[in-house]
């Protein structure tokens, strides 16, 4: 993964529990441009574990002057977020990989309708510029609880296809009523909760979207759980994966090289095949499809996990 | 008639099955000739497809229509050709939402043609189902002149534009809605193949 280490030079909150963070090159270069849904992944040295999370770009794609992330603080996870928002300050250098993008926008498309649900307001900030630059028609619904906590705000202009759903002030989002009437050549974007893809996904099949018009992120950040024993069939090694440890962490840590990208279960890279599972793998991922699921011979070390007596992996 | 089987080949040629109904979605349905045969068989396993349906026939010489007619989609249509049909067709294609679906049945340069019409007007090709009937000539373009010539029926056969000799490939294109033709005697002028016929 080609990543480079960058200066924070702005901490700036959005709200109580989103800060912006804003990325530039230590000496003034340039950094590569990017499209629209983009994210780049950040790592973090906590106390002698190196977190890896994947953050969507919110600054302009077509500005290489700087990144800009927007973090929410997650009290229960793992620690990512809290690092970022108790331990970076302006100054601070932190390695940042190059952009990569699996939510990029359909070019395809006559319409772009895009689905914010709270934090996943993010990637749709820079498909916004880029949209705009296309002048592209499209329409934003963004869905948060109060307009306090909706951290987008502050990056949307007031247009007559910019919909805000403040679920406070009762204004729901009726997937239905958006989904309807769509013309041909419209290509609808969802990023939120998983809930709220489920629901777009639903809402589509029952008025008989085909599903390639259908685009959903929602990355995962890996879920703790008990530790297990993992085997490395190529040098008969065994790992113990810690509670609040990824397998692909624990392989990391092991200095075990595997490629990797998204860390959220999307994008495949680290794709490692079983080759011994007595017990039960914990499919976490959005990439492999329910057959590769059920015949237990695949595995995506970034999020999943395994119960039961014996792993062993082709690593 | 009943169903041609084609033979396997390459990726891209189109390949057809029966017509399966999507229920009362909004639906554009368009068939030609015998191709008429395949939405009666359609309706008659489920009915409620023609629920919403604005129903295209152009009979090429069939007498399907009164049949088709007695279906009671909701709109019903005959034309005598394709082209004649492009402005109700453009204008069906200009009001469908992405609700919508499209059936085809007729032969392989009808279901071409209306494909590629729809596709270019935004419907993803996930919402478009086509059934063979009929004669299996091809519509084949010319890769050279890029020139159409339709109801192809040997290999090889002679563009119809600019006359050389062209050999009937199963590479198709979505987009023009046509197999592809290519000089079958660009290495030794002359050395032409004997003409057979086109078989599935």
């Amino acid at each position: 993964m080609s990543a480079r280490l960058l200066r924070v030079t702005e901490v700036a909150p959005l709200t109580p529990l989103v800060t912006r963070f804003r990325f530039e090159d230590p000496d003034g270069a340039p950094l590569p441009l990017f499209s629209g849904g983009a994210h780049v992944v950040v790592e973090m040295p906590d106390e002698g574990v190196l977190r890896r999370n994947a953050y969507s770009l919110i600054s302009a794609p077509d500005d290489g002057s700087g990144y800009e992330i927007a973090v929410r603080r997650e009290d229960t996870g793992r620690g990512g977020s809290r690092y970022m928002h108790s331990q970076v300050t302006p100054g601070t250098l932190m390695t940042v990989t190059s952009p990569v993008n699996l939510f990029s926008l359909d070019l395809r498309a006559r319409k772009h309708v895009l689905i914010a649900g709270g934090i996943g307001i993010t990637p749709f900030l820079s498909q916004l510029r880029q949209l705009a630059r296309m002048q592209a028609p499209f329409e934003l619904h963004y869905a948060a609880r109060s307009r306090a906590e909706a951290a987008g705000l502050a990056f949307l202009p007031s247009a007559p296809n910019i919909h805000l759903h403040i679920s406070d002030e009762g204004n729901r989002m009726d997937l239905g009523a958006i989904l309807t009437g769509q013309p041909l050549g419209t290509h609808v974007y969802t990023c939120g909760p998983e809930g709220l893809i489920t629901s777009v996904e639903q809402a589509a099949a029952r008025l008989n979207w085909p599903k390639a018009a259908l685009h959903s992120e929602a990355f995962l950040s890996p879920p703790p759980g008990k530790p297990f024993d993992v085997t490395l069939a190529r040098s008969g090694r065994t790992l113990t994966v810690g509670p609040n440890q990824s397998l692909l962490e624990a392989l990391e840590a092991a200095e075990i090289d595997i490629p990797w990208s998204c860390r959220g279960g999307a994008c495949g890279q680290c794709e490692t095949a079983v080759t011994a599972c007595h017990g039960r793998i914990d499919h976490n991922d959005h990439w492999l499809s329910d057959d590769d699921r059920a015949a237990q011979q695949k595995i995506m070390p970034c999020v999943s996990r395994f119960q039961g007596q014996h792993l062993a992996i082709d690593r | 008639m009943t169903q041609v089987t084609f033979s396997p080949s390459i990726k891209t040629r189109p390949v057809y099955a029966p017509l399966q109904s999507q229920g009362d979605a909004p639906a554009i349905l368009l068939c030609e000739g015998d191709g008429a045969l395949a939405i009666l068989d359609l309706a008659a396993r489920d009915a409620s497809v023609l629920g919403r349906a604005h129903l295209i026939h152009i009979p090429a010489g069939t007498a399907h229509g009164p049949r088709l007619r007695a279906l009671g989609a909701r709109m019903y249509h005959e034309a005598p050709s394709f082209e004649a049909l492009a402005a109700r067709y453009g204008k069906a294609l200009a009001d469908a939402t992405m609700s919508t679906r499209l059936y085809l049945a007729g032969t392989e340069g009808l279901i071409a043609k209306a494909t590629a019409a729809a596709l270019a007007a935004g419907l993803p090709h996930q919402a478009i189902q086509a059934e063979h009937r009929g004669s299996i000539a091809r519509r084949m373009q010319c890769v050279h002149c890029k020139g159409v010539t339709e109801e192809v029926t040997t290999d090889p056969f002679t563009c119809s534009h600019c006359g050389l000799t062209l050999f009937v490939r199963d590479h198709f294109s979505r987009r023009l809605g046509a197999f592809q033709g290519v000089c079958v005697d660009a290495e030794t002028p002359g050395d032409v193949p004997a003409t057979q016929e086109i078989r599935p």
